[in-house]
Formats: structure tokens, sequence, C-alpha cells
């Protein structure tokens, strides 16, 4: 088809808002999916297509609209995250920043609106749920025009729900996108804006054409990675697999590879063709480095294998996920894991735990540091164990937060900043109610429950999201814990120095009640260098034995011994003290109780 | 014929009443079927007599309350039974003890009584459901001295719901005062679904601490008083004040080192040549089946030779004497017995293991590291 006649799309917005809804309306009111089709929202259920044994869920989906090809691509599944949101938004001309007619704008709103005015797209404002007893479309509508400086009465108001104002929202959508403008006779290059892995198949890249054309059974080449391999097979989800002779420029679609190493292939790559190879690469996505760290280790250590090609899996599609085999002398072999941001961590972590069956225990998330050493070499470090005794200066990354609440909650905003080593930046009324803060932030401070604090303190109101804003100095120091005079390596903390000794304290007395009694005292102490801040024993058992025991009693005793045997398994060794696997957590709930 | 079974356990499980805490196979009352189920514990006797030696060791009486049976149905049983030349050890309620039931049971030829006690705090027992108050015990116990029985036990229970450091401490004295060949001190178990466990559940969880403190006492004081704490629960006079007598359960003895022994009676567990099993605690079918002359219903559980050596350990290890390795190797953890020695735990010697005091309280926590 005619460039002219493409429109490429995505749909952002703050969770819940109603994109899922909308995507489901739009296939329906262009008749690619019927009525008894929509009884889940294709686009985000893992609609999988299973007649050639492929399973592999469609990320984009073109539809057809009075003459026109629209492509809606998919911003994966979870919205939250920023980084996942850009690289679709690369491949699209518009956007649809969709806002809840009761909520009005949150903090995610700004945040993709933000992302893409920075891509250049244009942005169609819609206004959903306008069906709601609790609507106020005007207000949520003025919010949006004056986030994205537009004109009120251009933003479109509709209830995805209903289908009220979704043709419109079509119609707005050929008018006001602009169609693609690639060089059809250059020599071909496509963005893999995503990927996914068929056992069969193997690499299916998600590919926006943007010059040329590509036709199966060519020759392609990954144009940063130098991988070769032929076409297997190219199409477009409509919303199943369609395959067609050729995907040409401005159009969105799929390429089966038969690459069956999933690292041979990354997304934010070009692919071009061997016959007549592209002299340059499109502009890939930004580098994105992580900056969340955790362990992580399967619960039965015979699982490292498993854990490894999940992993290996995971980093397919998420380019941002880094990660590195870790032994832990408490935990045993893992990996030390890379995130963006929480939320990242919590994606990849429940991924790992739902489709790679694994079960996992997560160390208590870090910062990456970086740190200059006494011989003035800097390095950056991702493990508290990692952080030299001495050193010459530590510089931690730092947050620009976003905060948007109802005004009464200001206060109890910045009193949780403040704790938090916050620095003030800037306030802003968005309407007579709602607030918009803005805060400088070690991101080291929000990594913990730094959220649900934030949600509690506002009863679920504040809306919170980031950006990264660069490292700085901290006066930092690092928390060692010892069990039995043993140093347990997942258990060491780097802190502000001023908090250091409360955190100590706390830590030690968690795990006082986390470990279990055993055969003799175990000290549990937290120290800086050698230096003991906080100390706590865990007294010996003084009996551990059952007085009756006759003939009767004696298969019921060696089965009790059976399973304490099988409980031990479950238990790390430090030295010669048995630590349940929970303790290692214990880091984790250290804040719970405190400052309410 | 060393390979027969020296060692016989009968089971009479009928009781005047069931104690709140009791788990035991036991009925109460019944009298009307306590000649019957002689009848079939006899008739037991005789479907497995190829298993026995033909001289006994011991012989061990238990319950619910054997001296609750009929006075003629005990008597005709204990005149059945086969001889044993160690021990015949009956147990007893004391408000059962009458001096014609003393009597009796001499002439039966029984040598040794285990008498349940429980306390002598006249609230404790009321909180234990017992019927004898502390007056009952000590006559029962005097009674008994006067039938010329040389060779008496005490049953004493400490974590009693209520009970305080003194109450046990006075519970020892009243106990030593009698001057007992034997004790043994039992902590009271709470079974799960037992009305005693719904009853005084929130107390025996507040005192569970508390029980390490009276564990403590227990030994030091019985120790303390010329008793020998030859197993986890029991002590008995040491062989300088007891006559140059081996005066421990000789029965019990016999299972804490391994030996076969046969169980007579409902519910009763037998354990012979790698083979053990279960009779089924229902009374009604065990009197059918016996009466038919069929075995009655059991459970059967196979031994393998690694659960005979880890029962060998984890009974060995509860006795005071040293337990000779030879054959157990592959049972045990070669570090871990040299990470308990280093914390004082046990002690090594010519090819035999002894706990020390303090590993014996934490019998089972060195067990379960000891095994491999």
């Amino acid at each position: 088809m005619d460039q002219a006649h493409i429109r490429n799309f995505s749909i952002i917005a703050h969770i819940d808002h109603g994109k899922s809804t909308l995507a489901d309306r739009i296939l329906e009111v262009t008749d690619t999916v019927s009525g008894r089709e929509m009884r889940e929202q294709v686009l985000d259920s893992m609609d999988l297509e299973r007649e050639r044994g492929i399973t592999i869920k469609a990320q984009a989906v073109r539809v057809q609209w009075k003459g026109h090809q629209l492509n809606l691509i998919d911003t994966p599944g979870h919205v939250d995250f920023t980084y996942e949101v850009s690289r679709s938004l690369q491949a699209c001309e518009g956007a649809l920043l969709v806002v809840d007619a009761a909520q009005g704008i949150e903090a995610q709103t700004l945040a993709n609106a933000y992302l893409a005015l920075e891509n250049e797209l244009e942005i169609v404002p819609v206004v959903n749920k306008i069906d709601l007893p609790a609507a106020d479309p005007d207000g949520a509508a003025g919010e949006v025009a004056d986030l994205i400086g537009e004109d009120a009465e251009r933003v479109l108001r509709i209830s995805a729900k209903t289908g009220q104002g979704v043709e419109a929202v079509l119609d707005a959508i050929v008018e006001r996108i602009p169609a693609p403008e690639g060089e059809l006779d250059a020599p071909a290059r496509a963005l893999i804006f995503d990927s996914s892995y068929d056992q069969y198949r193997g690499v299916v890249a998600f590919v926006r054409v943007v010059d040329g054309r590509f036709r199966p059974r060519e020759r392609l080449r990954a144009m940063a990675q130098g991988t070769r391999f032929e076409a297997e097979e190219i199409g477009f989800f409509s919303p199943t697999m369609r395959p067609q002779d050729g995907l040409a420029a401005g159009e969105v679609g799929y390429v089966i590879t038969g690459l069956k190493d999933v690292s041979k292939l990354r997304v934010g790559d070009t692919l071009t063709a061997e016959a007549r190879p592209a002299a340059e690469p499109l502009p890939g996505y930004k580098d994105v480095k992580p900056m969340v760290f955790a362990g992580l280790f399967p619960t039965d250590s015979d699982a490292y294998p498993e854990l490894r090609d999940a992993l290996e899996r995971l980093k397919l599609n998420d380019a941002a996920l880094s990660y590195e085999p870790e032994n832990s002398q408490a935990l045993g072999f893992g990996f030390r894991c890379g995130f963006l941001g929480l939320l990242h961590m919590e994606i990849v972590r429940e991924r790992l735990e739902r489709e790679f069956d694994l079960d996992l225990l997560v160390t208590a998330p870090n910062v990456a540091y970086r740190v200059t050493t006494v011989g003035n070499v800097e390095r950056e470090v991702h493990s508290p164990a990692d952080l030299p005794a001495e050193f010459e200066r530590v510089d931690e990354p730092y947050i620009k937060a976003s905060i948007i609440v109802p005004k009464e909650y200001v206060g109890a905003v910045m009193e949780l900043n403040n704790d938090r080593r916050g620095r003030f930046d800037h306030l802003e009324y968005l309407s007579e109610q709602r607030v918009h803060l803005t805060y400088e932030l070690p991101l080291a401070e929000i990594v913990l429950d730094y959220y649900d604090q934030l949600k509690s303190r506002t009863r679920g109101y504040a809306s919170f999201d980031y950006d990264l804003s660069g490292f700085q100095e901290g006066n930092l120091v690092r928390v060692d814990v010892l069990v039995g005079g043993e140093p347990v390596d997942a258990l060491s903390l780097i802190v502000h120095r001023e908090g250091a000794y409360e955190r100590g304290k706390a830590l030690v007395e968690r795990l006082k009640v986390e470990i279990p009694r055993q055969m003799f005292d175990v000290a549990i102490q937290a120290a800086i260098g050698s230096r003991v801040i906080s100390r706590e024993t865990v007294k010996a058992r003084r009996k551990d034995v059952l007085s009756k025991c006759y003939g009767g009693d004696i298969s019921r005793k060696r089965k009790l011994l059976e399973k304490q045997k099988a409980g031990k398994k479950r238990m790390k060794q430090v030295g010669a003290v048995e630590v349940p696997q929970e303790a290692f957590l214990a880091v984790l709930n250290l804040d719970a109780g405190k400052g309410r | 014929m060393s390979g027969l079974v020296r060692h016989l356990y009968v089971h009479l499980p009928f009781c005047a009443h069931r104690c709140g805490y009791c788990d035991f196979v036991t009925a109460v009352g019944r009298e009307e079927q306590h000649g019957a189920y002689v009848d079939a514990l006899l008739a037991e006797l005789e479907l497995e007599r190829a298993l026995l030696h033909p001289r006994l060791g011991t012989i061990f009486l238990g319950g619910g309350t054997p001296t609750f049976t009929a006075l003629p149905e005990l008597e005709r049983l204990l005149a059945a039974l086969p001889a044993a030349a160690d021990e015949v050890t009956v147990e007893a309620n004391p408000e059962t003890v009458t001096p014609a039931l003393a009597q009796a049971l001499r002439l039966g030829g029984v040598t040794r009584i285990s008498l349940g006690a429980q306390s002598f705090q006249p609230h404790l027992l009321a909180t234990l459901e017992r019927r004898a108050g502390p007056d009952a015990v000590r006559r029962a116990f005097h009674t008994l001295r006067g039938a010329a029985f040389d060779n008496i036990s005490l049953d004493l229970l400490f974590g009693i719901p209520g009970e305080s450091p003194s109450d046990l401490e006075r519970d020892l004295a009243e106990a030593l005062t009698l001057e007992p060949e034997h004790l043994s001190l039992y902590e009271l178990e709470a079974k799960p679904r037992t009305r005693f466990t719904l009853r005084h559940g929130v107390e025996l969880e507040r005192q569970a601490e508390a029980m390490e403190s009276h564990f403590e006492t227990v030994v030091e004081t019985l120790t303390g008083a010329g008793y020998r704490w030859y197993e986890t629960a029991n002590f008995c006079r040491t062989a300088e004040l007891g006559g140059g007598r081996d005066l421990r359960a000789r029965h019990n003895v016999a299972l804490w080192l391994g030996r076969d022994y046969l169980g007579l009676g409902i519910g009763a567990v037998s354990t012979v040549a790698g083979l053990r099993w279960r009779n089924r605690p229902g009374l009604g079918a065990y009197l059918r089946t016996l009466a038919r002359g069929e075995q009655p219903p059991r459970e059967l559980e196979p031994l393998g030779e690694g659960e005979r050596r880890w029962e060998r350990v984890l009974l060995g290890l509860r006795l005071d004497e040293p337990l000779p390795l030879a054959g157990l190797e592959s049972a045990l953890d070669g570090r871990a017995v040299d990470r308990l020695e280093g914390l004082g735990l046990t002690r090594r010697s010519e090819g035999a293991l002894t706990l020390t005091g303090r590993g014996r309280l934490l019998g089972d926590a060195v067990t379960a590291e000891l095994l491999a």
C-alpha cells in the first residue's frame, strides 16, 4: 500500500485508564475481530496462534479503516515503564494519549506524554470513560490540553467501554497522524522494536520497515550485531499471523528468522537485506543502563541452569536487563541482575516465576554506585559486598521524582521526601485540587518501600514517576552483618552515614527474630569496617528432645527426624549457623512498622 | 535360637476414665469385655508363640490401666503368660492399688510396678483429670512396699498447665521421700486435637520456654539425689545405692538397644526381624478375628537397613552408655560428628559415641545433625 494511506500509532495511558479496552474496541469497530472473538482483550491476552504450533503474541495489529492501513503497535503489557513504551513509540508517527475522565492526568500520563513529544510524535488526546458517573470530561480535557499545548476542543471524548466516540478516534488517527515518509527505492531498513521466541520457528522479530522492501526467503542481516539469516516468513498480524509476499516502507509486521539462539538478535537493531545493504543503521534505542540491582537465586540450587536459560530468553526482548553470575556464600549460585527500576525488577521476577516456573529468592535491591578507590580508580559497584572498605568517594544515582497528589496530602509527601534525603524542586497546581510536586531524591531511597509509603500516606491518591538525573557524591558507608562471627555478604547494606546506626540496629533486631535458636548462642552484629555498631544474641536452645520414646513411638520418631532433616535442607549454612532463607529478606522489611 | 524374641509387651487398654491429655489406645469401662479381651490376648500369644524364645527376658504390661482390668482376668492372664527371667513390669494407677491387687500381682510373678503418680499437687492432678489425689499415690506406694515389691517406679509429668517452678520442686521432693527405685519424668506433650490441648493450648504455648528450665531442674535434682539418668526421661537408683542391682527398666532398655519385641493387644507394636507391625486399635475387630483364631487386623511396616540404622542411632543416643558405632558409619555425617564434638555436645571414645549432659538435653537436634 502507498505510504500515504498508512498510519502507525500506539496507545499510551496511565495504568487502568482504558488502553486495553480501547484497543479491543478498535479491533471490533474495524471488523478485524468479530464480537465473539472479543471475549478476551486481544492485545493483552497472550492470545496465541496455535494452528501451526506457533506461540507468538501479537505486538502489532493491522486494521483497515476507510481505505487506510492502521498499525496499532502495542506498548508492552506493563505500561508503567517509560523505557518499554519508548521502544514502541519509535515505530510510530503518532500516539493516542488516553486519560481517565474521572482521574485526570497522572504521573505516568506526564511521563508518557513527554516521551511522545521527545520522539516527535503527533499526540491525539483522548478522554476516556465519559460514561462514568464520576466523570469530569471537561476537567480532564482541560488538564490534557494544558499538558500538551493543544486546544481543549480538539481533545476527543469517548467511552471505550460503550464504543461511544471510537469511530471519531479512528478518523482522527487518519486525519492528524502523519503518514510515514520512508524511501521506497532506498536499500531496505527496518527497526526491530520487539521480538519473541517460538520453539519451532526460532526468533520472531517485530519490525517497522522504514525504507525499501523486505521479501521472504531473502538473506537478511542485523546491522549492529552482524547476525545473518534467511527470512523464513514475513507478514503481519490481523489479529492472527498473515504471511505476505513482503513488507514495504512504512509498514509494520513480523519476520520469522529461524534463529535458535535468542542472543543473536537484539531489539533496537536494524535489519537490512544482504543483496543490497543499507549504509547506515537506523538510530537505535538509547542504550539504557540498569540502575537497580538485586541478586536472584533459585530456591532449589539445582535450578541454576534453568534460571540462566530463562534470563537469556528474557534478555532477548528486554535489552535493559543485565545479569552476571553471582556466588553468594550464603545463598549459593545465582545472578546479580540489573534493572532499570523497581517495576522492571518486579516484572522480570514475575515473568521468571510465571512463565518459566522458577521458584526464586530475590535479595533486597540496591542501586549502582560509582566508587573512586584510594588509588583514584573509578569503578561501578553493583553489590554492597563489593564496596571496598576504604575509598576516596562514592557517587550514587539521583532521580527527579514527579508526584501528583490532591493538595491535602502535600504535607505528607513532603515529610516522606525529607525523610528520604529528598531535595524539593518545584510545586505546581494542576487544578484547584491537584498538585504536581517535583523532588530530587537518591534512587537508593526509593528502591525499598518508597512507593508503598507514598501510597499509604496519601491513601492511594498519589501517582508517582521518576527519571534518572545523574550521579552525585554521597556520604555513604557499608554496613556489614556478621552472624556467628561470619560476615554474610547477602546482608550488607550501603547507607547514608547518618542513618547507619539506626539501619544496622533495625536489621540486627529483625534478624534476631528470623534466625531460629540453635544449639549454641549466635551473635548477630552490624558493623562498619571493624567497628560493631549493634549486637544481639540468639540464645542457645537448652532443650530439644521428646521425652517419651517407647516401642510404639519409634516409627513416628524416625519420621519426625526425616522431616527435620528435609527442613534443614531449606536452611542456608552460615558457618555453623543455620539461617532460613526468609532471613535474607529481612532487609526488605526493615521499615515495616516504622514511619507511619 | 538367638533369632527369637525375648521381650513381650501386653497392652491392657481398659481405664476407669480417659484423662484429657491421654492419646494412648484406651477403652473406658467395658468390664463385660475384660474376659473376652484376655481370651483374645492369649489367642494372639498362641498364634505368635513360634516367634518367642522359650526363655523370655522381660514382659511389660502397659495400658490403659492394666490394674483396672477385672482382677480375676488379670490373674488369669498373668498365670498364662510365659515366665521371664529378668523383669515382669505392670503399670498401675494409684487408685486401683489395693492389698488384694498387690498380692495378686506378686503371686502372678510381677517383679516391678510402674505407678502413674503424675504429680503430688492437687491442683495439677485436677488439671490432668486424674482421679487419685496425692494421698492415694502415697498410700498405693506403701501398699506395694507392704506386698514386698522392691522395684517400684513412679511416673511424673512436668509442664502441666499452671505448674510453677516450685510446684515441680515440691513434686520431685515428695517423690524422693518415697525412695522409689526408678523414676520416669515426662514432659507433658500436648497432642493435637485432644480436648486437653484445646482447653489448655494457650497456656502450654506460653510456658514452652519454662520447659527448658523444668527439664534442667529435673535432671539436676534427681542426679543430685543419687539417681542415674540412664535414658532421656528415665532415672534409677545407682547400683551403689540400689544394692548392686541394675534397676533400669530392663524391658525398655532392650527396646532402646534395638532388640526385637513382640506386642500383644490392640494398638500394640511389634518389631521382629526387620518387620514392624501395629495391631489396629479397634477393640471389636480384635476380639472378633482372634475369636476365629485369625490374626487381628494390622498395619505392616517393613524396615530397610537404612531405617534400622537410623533407629539404632536415635534410640541409642537416648541412653547414658556409649553407642557403639560399628556398622552405623554409613548412617552418620562425619563432619557433623566433629562439629558437635567441637560444640561440647558429643564425645567419641574407642569406636563409640556418647552425648554430653548438654547434648542429651538437645538429643533430638543432635541426632538430626548426626544422621547423614
